[in-house]
């Protein structure tokens, strides 16, 4: 197993978001978690990556236990996150962005700069450009990249089409197949339920903090969708 | 339900205690120089005036978000003014204390204009720099001293009539007589600014000031205008800190440039006793000020020792307990003598508010 | 023939102040942390090279090199276990504790040293002076602007063109994403605050070695320094640098038509910038 959450509680000051979330990931599988706005879809990603810490045992990376660990040690692990929002850095360019998402993380594997640059053309282009001036699809582009950068085992991708035109997000999800072929497993978080069940090998459906669905893709009905992304109707 | 059932309290049964336990304490004060001595009236002087000012930064920093680290120019702006007032044009000296409070609030609104300008921790260099800028202006006043300062000539102050009266209701010299009239007003400023800010926080601009320091942005989105109430209480704070500073130089009656605008002795205490009593509340400069005068009885001989001490304590509080000893007692305690908080009395428990 | 002599004097100054400023600048640069006690770190380190000249007999130019690793090593120590504890939304513990650490350096300074004022010694470059066409220039004061140029230009150098620069600005853009990416802020403060004590190492010996210092003379400094900040504008090194020389130009200014006017010009030229350009002259973008 490459990632495991167990019984995760997590959340923030006075505002609890998740109550007891297991969920696994298999490595090079793609897991889409799906959910309303606010079922804490992000509050996931927060805790898995290290923003948000847990205890230890709630969130295990290839059996260790992470979840006590900062951001930096979970990076460094090999888990990258691409957050919501893209948050680049407006003070570096393109390729800087890019760069320093391997400062810290070489990782072995075949993504650096030149590669990233391939997976997505437009880049090498604008690659002295501040990141920021890029338009919302490169900009997301730009966060994929830079967490590639790392040779991550695990990415995460929270809410990657947020804001973008269906074209541009058919562009950015046009690049998973080639990311999952270099063996990472993906995460990715999702409002889009048609979209998510196109590209995940597994989805779980969260709902007020708790996981009301799992499956296949294949095996899930549209009605059972429905109850547990708006709760059940009696 | 409908909302008269509701009301809103910034009542407690310790607020209540309070309010009596002051008003005894007021009177023992004023009653006090008939049987303390003239060293424990001359120290409570000290206190009280170091307490108002304290009193008064915390409203700016702990209640305004304004740390000023200048609050020495309205000190010595209003010192010199008294001396003016009085050597100059020959002002009665309880009258040149107003004259004192006058010219911080004229100071205060150029200081304002400039230090506004800057955002956050440079505010507090800001006001740093303009009260180098009034020490060094007021260096050059030759007719006032220049830089060594001048001295209150002795019949402008023992010619008040109301020092025979206190003389003869004491039976003691002019000089006590002086030091008994100076801690009386130390007294009545000291419970009228803390008065004054428990009154102002328990109404509208004490609520908007709260919830600017917890919420600019919110706070603004409800309509408080927070450059207006930035305004209002720098320059009330300016204007109460110029009569402490007149009334404190009245007391010693010398005055030179570097001692009415020394950042130690009238900023930097005063942050101290405010960080360590407990900023942002009203308590936490009392209790602080006596902490600090119990520091500075006991290290008094040690010189440089005791600041040393007082910043790295300083340090401490604000690592581990950055809302200060008054705030570690209120946590244990859940005591609030000056309640600002809102409490809402409502009919029970599980009743639905109305729209 | 004076004012050419005085404006002259007063950009050399500026070197000074605007070596004052760099660290200043830097730490607030990446961390939005002003340091209240950073002039009274370049006192310190000053007593510090003071230190290392007398006991291991070293001339001062070798004994900064004994004293920026130790001046490095005590940034990097008060920013992990003091500073990073207290970095916030809410300016006001970092303000309250390096205010604290001033008046506890300043007096622990008066304890160790007595409020005697004192000098690095320098004997071979003390009062040598060269001939620059009409002028005739301090060869200290010379070294001092070409000292502040050098430094301004490698910071730069690391801030734009090194893995760390990045981490710097990536940090200072955003903390929490920076982290994700494998940098830990509370780190990289650290990093940056021990930098910015080997430029405050550098300052003290020219403010050492050119005129007497004694304890008290921090808080000055760090006027100084934040005027020079403030007139350059937030972000810009180079920035700093000319807001050092339009302070050093209004002191000897001032100081020319009357010697007690010398700071309170330099105080006024401060407060004309602010009152004209209130981000002052060079500010940064995206700020």
């Amino acid at each position: 197993m490459l990632l495991q959450t167990c019984g995760l509680h997590a959340g923030y000051d006075r505002f609890k978001a998740l109550f007891g979330v297991d969920i696994a990931v298999e490595p090079g599988e793609c897991v889409a978690i799906i959910g309303a706005n606010g079922a804490g879809k992000s509050t996931l990603m927060r805790a898995i990556s290290g923003v948000l810490r847990s205890a230890p045992d709630m969130v295990l990376h290839r059996g260790v236990p992470i979840g006590h660990l900062p951001a930096p040690q979970v990076m460094q692990r090999g888990i990258a996150m691409v957050p919501e929002g893209r948050r680049l850095f407006p003070s570096l360019s393109v390729e800087e962005n890019l760069l320093i998402g391997a400062q810290m993380r070489r990782g072995t594997g075949p993504w650096a700069l030149e590669s990233v640059y391939e997976l997505f053309p437009i880049l090498r282009e604008r690659r002295a450009s501040p990141g920021t001036a890029l338009s919302g699809g490169q900009q997301q582009m730009v966060a994929i990249g830079r967490a590639l950068m790392s040779n991550p085992d695990l990415l995460l991708c929270d809410e990657i089409s947020l804001g973008l035109a269906p074209v541009v997000i058919r562009d950015i999800y046009a690049a998973l197949p080639r990311i999952r072929a270099t063996g990472a497993a993906v995460v990715v978080v999702e409002q889009d339920i048609t979209q998510a069940l196109t590209v995940a090998d597994r989805v779980y459906c969260l709902m007020e903090g708790r996981v009301t669905l799992t499956g296949r893709p294949g095996d899930l009905s549209r009605a059972a969708i429905h109850d547990a992304y708006f709760g059940g109707h009696a | 339900m409908t909302p008269t059932h509701w009301r809103m309290t910034t009542l407690t049964r310790a607020g209540l205690v309070t309010g009596g336990l002051a008003l005894a304490l007021i009177v023992l004060g004023l009653v006090l120089p008939a049987f303390a001595s003239r060293k424990l009236i001359q120290d409570l002087f000290y206190i009280l005036t170091m307490l108002t000012l304290a009193q008064l930064w915390n409203l700016l920093a702990g209640y305004g978000g304004l740390v000023s680290v200048g609050q020495q120019a309205f000190v010595g702006i209003g010192a010199y003014a008294l001396f003016g007032g009085v050597i100059l044009a020959g002002m009665d000296p309880l009258l040149a204390l107003l004259l004192g409070g006058l010219a911080a609030l004229v100071l205060a609104v150029p200081m304002a204009f400039f230090a506004f300008r800057l955002h956050g921790a440079y505010f507090a260099i800001g006001t740093w720099v303009m009260a180098e800028v009034a020490r060094l202006s007021i260096a050059q006043w030759k007719a006032l001293g220049g830089g060594t300062g001048t001295s209150l000539p002795r019949d402008a102050t023992s010619g008040m009539k109301v020092l025979d009266w206190i003389g003869a209701l004491f039976g003691v010299r002019a000089a006590a007589a002086r030091d008994i009239l100076a801690y009386w007003l130390a007294l009545m400023l000291a419970v009228a600014v803390i008065g004054g800010i428990y009154w102002l926080l328990r109404n509208r601009l004490g609520l908007g000031l709260i919830a600017v320091r917890d919420n600019i942005e919110a706070a603004r989105s409800v309509g408080v205008d927070v450059r207006r109430m930035k305004w209002a209480v720098f320059l009330l704070a300016s204007a109460a800190t110029g009569v402490t500073g007149a009334l404190i130089f009245l007391q010693t009656a010398r005055i030179s440039p570097d001692a009415a605008f020394a950042l130690t002795d009238w900023t930097a205490y005063v942050i101290f006793i405010v960080v360590i009593g407990g900023i942002g509340t009203i308590e936490g400069p009392i209790l602080g000020v006596l902490v600090f005068f119990a520091l500075r009885s006991l290290l008094a001989d040690y010189g440089s020792w005791y600041l040393l001490t007082l910043g790295v304590i300083a340090i401490v509080v604000m690592l581990f307990a950055p809302r200060g000893l008054w705030g570690l007692i209120s946590d244990r305690t859940g005591v609030q003598l000056f309640p600002v908080r809102r409490w809402l009395h409502g009919p029970g428990v599980g009743e639905e508010t109305s729209r | 023939m004076i004012w050419l002599d005085t404006i002259a004097q007063g950009i050399l100054l500026g070197g000074l102040y605007a070596l004052f400023a760099t660290g200043l600048s830097l730490v607030f640069g990446i961390m939005r942390l002003v340091n209240l006690a950073h002039g009274d770190l370049i006192v310190l380190a000053a007593y510090l090279i003071l230190l290392v000249v007398t006991l291991l007999g070293l001339s001062p130019w070798l004994a900064v090199l004994v004293a920026a690793p130790v001046m490095f090593g005590l940034g990097w120590m008060l920013q992990r276990w003091v500073l990073n504890r207290v970095l916030g939304p809410d300016i006001l513990p970092p303000l309250l504790v390096t205010f604290g650490l001033s008046i506890a350096l300043q007096n622990a300074l008066l304890e160790g040293f007595s409020a005697d004022s004192r000098r690095i010694p320098n004997p071979a470059l003390e009062g040598a002076s060269v001939a620059v066409g009409p002028l005739n220039l301090g060869v200290m004061p010379l070294l001092t602007f070409g000292s502040a140029v050098a430094v301004i230009l490698v910071l730069n150098r690391i801030i734009y063109a090194t893995p760390l620069g990045r981490a710097f600005r990536a940090t200072s853009d955003d903390p929490v994403t920076a982290g994700l990416m494998g940098i830990d802020p509370r780190r990289i403060f650290a990093l940056a605050t021990g930098l910015a004590m080997v430029v405050v190492t550098i300052a003290a010996l020219y403010l050492g070695t050119r005129a007497n210092f004694d304890p008290a003379i921090g808080p000055a400094r760090l006027i100084y320094a934040f005027q020079a900040v403030i007139i350059g504008g937030l972000g810009s090194l180079w920035g700093t640098l000319i807001g050092g020389v339009i302070l050093g130009v209004a002191q000897t200014t001032g100081a020319a038509l009357n010697p007690e006017w010398q700071i309170l010009a330099g105080h006024i030229a401060f407060l004309a910038v602010l009152l004209i350009r209130p981000r002052g002259l060079f500010p940064r973008a995206n700020d």
